[in-house]
């Protein structure tokens, strides 16, 4: 049986509106240090490394909008699933150029593929999503496609 | 540091981490990460049924971009980059990182990498391609 339905196809090709983020030496610096860097690029803020990009993505929401296991809710992307427990599935990037204290990137977020496949205990739905990660006179920065697993 | 000429089945060298709650703590604060599974023990095992608070799949993905980029030392650039978590990490675990050259085409390098816990299980698996910089 599967769990791969019209409604799920249809979703593929959402966005969201882009967002605009500012990269500042004070949270690179953070960063560095609680990740275990030991480069002085990274340690003095100057260059952000690549991962950094996942901290971006962290929306900021008022305290009384978290779920009960903390997380932030999902955003408008993840379409109405099935299957309801969500694994993180990995990421794929491609690094157009470095990214600096001071930088201002655009992400934008979309929907751009869900196939089905058979587990040992079922159905996995993998959804996969592009963020790309633009300046704002539309240079490519970082493209990235970072995959969800439903089971 | 890398050596002068670059063949296939070159390790880079490793490092072993051993995330304690600090750093995970400070990690999840830099991130403004506020999932309970990094922080809030009772949580994560009455609620989510793990033994211990989970060691971030994006940190550890992260530890295998550092392996690259002091392998590199400044004579090349990372150009793609792929992770994907295979099992959970946990708080307690000793997990280091691998990595190996899987093939020189020119100034374009390919590489394995893989973080393995105590136990010789992989948690995360990556690979990564660089361009070394002609200079070197």
């Amino acid at each position: 049986m599967t769990v791969l339905t019209e409604e799920l196809k249809n979703h593929v090709g959402a966005e969201l509106p882009p967002f605009e983020f500012e990269i500042s030496r004070g949270d690179l610096k953070k960063y560095a240090v609680a990740t275990g860097q030991r480069l002085e690029r990274y340690l003095s803020g100057d260059e952000a490394p690549l991962l950094y990009l996942f901290a971006a993505m962290m929306p900021v929401v008022p305290l009384d909008r978290l779920l009960p296991d903390g997380r932030q809710p999902d955003s408008g992307l993840m379409p109405p699933l099935p299957l309801n427990r969500i694994m993180a599935g990995g990421s794929e990037y491609q690094i157009h150029r470095k990214v600096y204290a001071g930088d201002t990137l655009v992400c934008r977020q979309k929907f751009v593929e869900v196939f089905e496949k058979t587990g040992a205990e079922g159905p996995l739905l993998f959804l996969v999503f592009e963020n790309r990660f633009e300046t704002r006179d539309g240079e490519p920065v970082v493209t990235e496609r970072l995959t969800r697993i439903a089971r | 540091m890398m050596k002068k000429r670059i063949e296939a089945g070159e390790k880079l060298t490793g490092r072993t981490w051993h995330a304690d709650t600090v750093q995970l703590f400070l990690y999840n604060a830099a991130i403004w990460n506020p999932h309970r599974i990094h922080y809030d023990l009772p949580y994560t095992q009455e609620a989510e049924g793990h033994p211990q608070l989970l060691i971030d799949g994006p940190l550890q993905g992260d530890w295998l971009t550092q392996m690259v980029y002091e392998w590199l030392g400044g004579n090349g650039t990372l150009t793609a980059f792929a992770y994907s978590n295979r099992r959970a990490a946990y708080v307690g675990d000793v997990l280091s990182t691998t990595g190996e050259v899987t093939g020189v085409d020119g100034d374009i390098v390919t590489l394995d990498l893989r973080i393995i816990n105590q136990r010789g299980e992989a948690t995360t698996v990556g690979s990564a391609t660089v361009v070394i910089e002609p200079s070197r």
